[in-house]
């Protein structure tokens, strides 16, 4: 699991095969539910206050949509600044709601690497992509039925598909397309630099 | 060569280029970035990290630094936010920061910004809040950004951004009395859900629209992005640029330019809406989205009103508020709370009768807080009106997520500043048809 607090250890390329245990929720999960307003007052440019996101997260999610399908599942379990869930599973309009990268920033904290999600809101993607937090896929079919809290799930970027290791299904996974640079390069100054904007 | 939307024309011009179209990946120099409290430190953070601790940034004219989400409470961490703010404005030298216990304190960035002459048609404007693109009634690019992409932004000046199509929303007819801005907007989103825009611009258009005052206007397209809108926008008109010149001497004067859409230009989706035939509107819990109109949620009980923000809290939303407040009595808690300083020294001298808003507001038994963002997105628990118990409330703010007020379980109605003052009057949700004439 990456270090929390120091992205700057983190290898500069993405990687390309992501493993762990699904967190599934719902539609229109809003940045308000990522991480509350009332958290928002930790600078995630400290360290010290960058991991208190990790624990935080997802904090104002109604209890019935925490961890489908049957909902009141615990997002973080022995350690209440990580999560055991490396994957977020989710359906529509990802993040959608207010600007704040304490969001992307409250997932990557706890653990989390990638969402898989149908479409995300605008903002949201962005900072994930931008700040290189984790990784946003798109799904090419509504997947929040077929994948369950806790399923053991492989997301394979270099082929676009994501297998569920517990029911043993395979799917085709949206190509990451026109950010698919900056995601590999590790965000935007990274690939700033590596296109000559900034320098080294 | 095509026509060109509002929106386009603008990123063109910030990109250099003569046209762009839909989904084209462009780099634009920015005119304007605006931080905040809540996002300000961690942009600083970015800033220096990638440009270094003795960086300076782009341009000392083009960062605009408002401090408004959290002001009047005791939580340290939020103050020691604005001790980051100032400390960063006094080593950068910044011109336009409005800080926090001086006269200088505004309130509300989306508000502000105008107010103090940072908003011109033409111009792109990115901001580390959502609502930045309340500016696009000025007919100019506004967006929300995150604290990355800003602190990017804060060394460069640039940023890649991708064109979005644009919707075209088209309001004709005359205003009944009973309906407000808010009403318009809460009916597009819906109509077109809370994720109808996402990844386009929302352009509002027809003569509905152009006799709307320039609040109202900003009204619109504080909204956008409740429908996951990229940005919304109007183009300038005479109202507009009166506005515009009118406060432009606070910010140097600087140029601008007029741009509107082609008249062959492309929509990716248009809706036309007769004003005589709308009608008032609340959003029920959970989501803005979750439209109803007023008539049918009629006598639902409520707990407290709520009217204030960058939504509903200007000058054209307290004088709405209080021609139905004016010489009666609030049955529930209503909270008062103006955007920005300007609108609070508003409240004391504009008048209805004899009365200014203030005295009908106090009168009326209802609390006026401070100029800050205040329970629109809860806060630290000692904030003006957060909703600190599972209780009802009627709001004209933005958001009614879970949570967002304070409690996760709270249920927030968002409604005009008019269906919140009938509605304040009775403890139940009110159409104000019932109190307007």
């Amino acid at each position: 699991m990456r270090a929390s607090g120091n992205r700057t250890e983190k290898d500069e390329k993405m990687e390309k095969i992501i493993k762990g245990k699904a967190f599934v929720l719902g539609d229109n999960v809003d940045t308000d539910q990522i991480i509350p307003a009332q958290y928002l007052t930790y600078n995630p440019s400290i360290p010290a206050e960058y991991k208190m996101f990790g624990k935080f997260a997802l904090s104002s999610v109604p209890p019935g949509q925490m961890g489908l399908p049957k909902g009141h599942q615990a997002f973080h379990t022995d350690d209440e600044f990580v999560s055991p869930f490396t994957i977020i599973v989710a359906g529509k309009n990802f993040g959608c709601g207010s600007s704040r990268e304490h969001a992307p920033i409250a997932l990557a904290a706890a653990g989390i690497k990638a969402v898989v999600c149908e479409f995300y809101a605008r903002i949201f993607y962005r900072n994930s992509v931008n700040g290189s937090y984790l990784v946003p896929v798109e799904c090419q079919t509504r997947l929040i039925n077929d994948i369950a809290t806790g399923d053991e799930l492989t997301i394979d970027l270099e082929n676009h598909t994501l297998t569920n290791h517990t029911t043993k299904d395979t799917w085709k996974l949206q190509d990451l397309g026109e950010v698919a640079p900056i995601i590999e390069a590790g965000g935007i100054f990274e690939y700033a630099k590596k296109v000559g904007m900034l320098k080294s | 060569m095509a026509g060109m939307t509002l929106t386009e024309k603008v990123l063109a011009k910030a990109a250099n280029r003569d046209a762009v179209g839909p989904n084209d990946n462009i780099w634009v120099n920015v005119d304007v970035l605006m931080t905040h409290d809540v996002c300000g430190p961690g942009t600083i953070g970015v800033f220096k990290k990638h440009f270094g601790a003795n960086a300076n940034v782009w341009d000392r004219e083009k960062v605009v630094i408002i401090p408004d989400h959290y002001i009047f409470t005791k939580d340290a961490m939020a103050n020691r936010n604005v001790d980051v703010l100032r400390d960063f404005v006094k080593e950068q030298d910044l011109p336009y920061y409005y800080d926090v216990g001086t006269e200088n304190y505004k309130g509300v960035c989306h508000i502000a910004l105008p107010e103090e002459g940072h908003t011109r048609p033409g111009e792109i404007l990115l901001g580390t809040d959502s609502h930045t693109c309340t500016a696009g009634a000025f007919g100019e690019f506004a967006t929300g950004i995150g604290n990355t992409d800003a602190g990017f932004v804060m060394g460069t000046g640039k940023l890649w951004l991708k064109v979005p199509p644009t919707m075209r929303f088209v309001f004709h007819g005359k205003l009944p009395p009973y309906l407000m801005a808010k009403d318009l907007i809460l009916s597009v989103i819906g109509e077109i859900g809370v994720d109808g825009a996402t990844y386009r611009a929302m352009e509002f258009d027809g003569d509905g629209v152009f006799a709307l005052n320039i609040e109202e206007r900003m009204t619109l397209c504080n909204m956008a992005i409740e429908a996951g809108g990229k940005n919304g926008c109007i183009a300038p008109d005479q109202v507009t640029l009166d506005y515009v010149n009118s406060r432009g001497k606070k910010s140097g004067n600087k140029p601008y330019t007029v741009m509107k859409s082609d008249g062959d230009a492309k929509y990716i989706y248009e809706k036309v809406f007769d004003l005589s035939k709308m009608e008032p509107v609340v959003a029920k819990p959970h989501s803005p989205d979750n439209k109803a109109l007023v008539s049918s949620v009629r006598g639902t009980k409520l707990d407290r009103a709520y009217i204030g923000s960058c939504t509903g809290g200007k000058m054209t939303d307290f004088r709405a508020a209080a021609a139905i407040l004016q010489g009666a009595e609030v049955r529930i808690p209503t909270f008062i709370v103006p955007a920005t300083t300007e609108v609070a020294r508003g409240l004391k001298t504009e008048k209805i009768g004899t009365h200014t808003l203030e005295e009908i507001f106090l009168n009326a038994g209802a609390s006026i807080g401070d100029a800050s963002c205040a329970a629109c997105l809860g806060g630290p628990s000692d904030t003006f009106g957060r909703l600190n118990t599972p209780i009802s409330c009627i709001s004209t703010t933005n958001r009614n997520f879970p949570g967002r007020m304070g409690h996760k379980e709270a249920q927030v109605f968002l409604a005009s500043p008019m269906t919140v003052a009938a509605s304040a009057l009775t403890g139940v949700i009110t159409d104000p048809r019932d109190n307007v004439a």
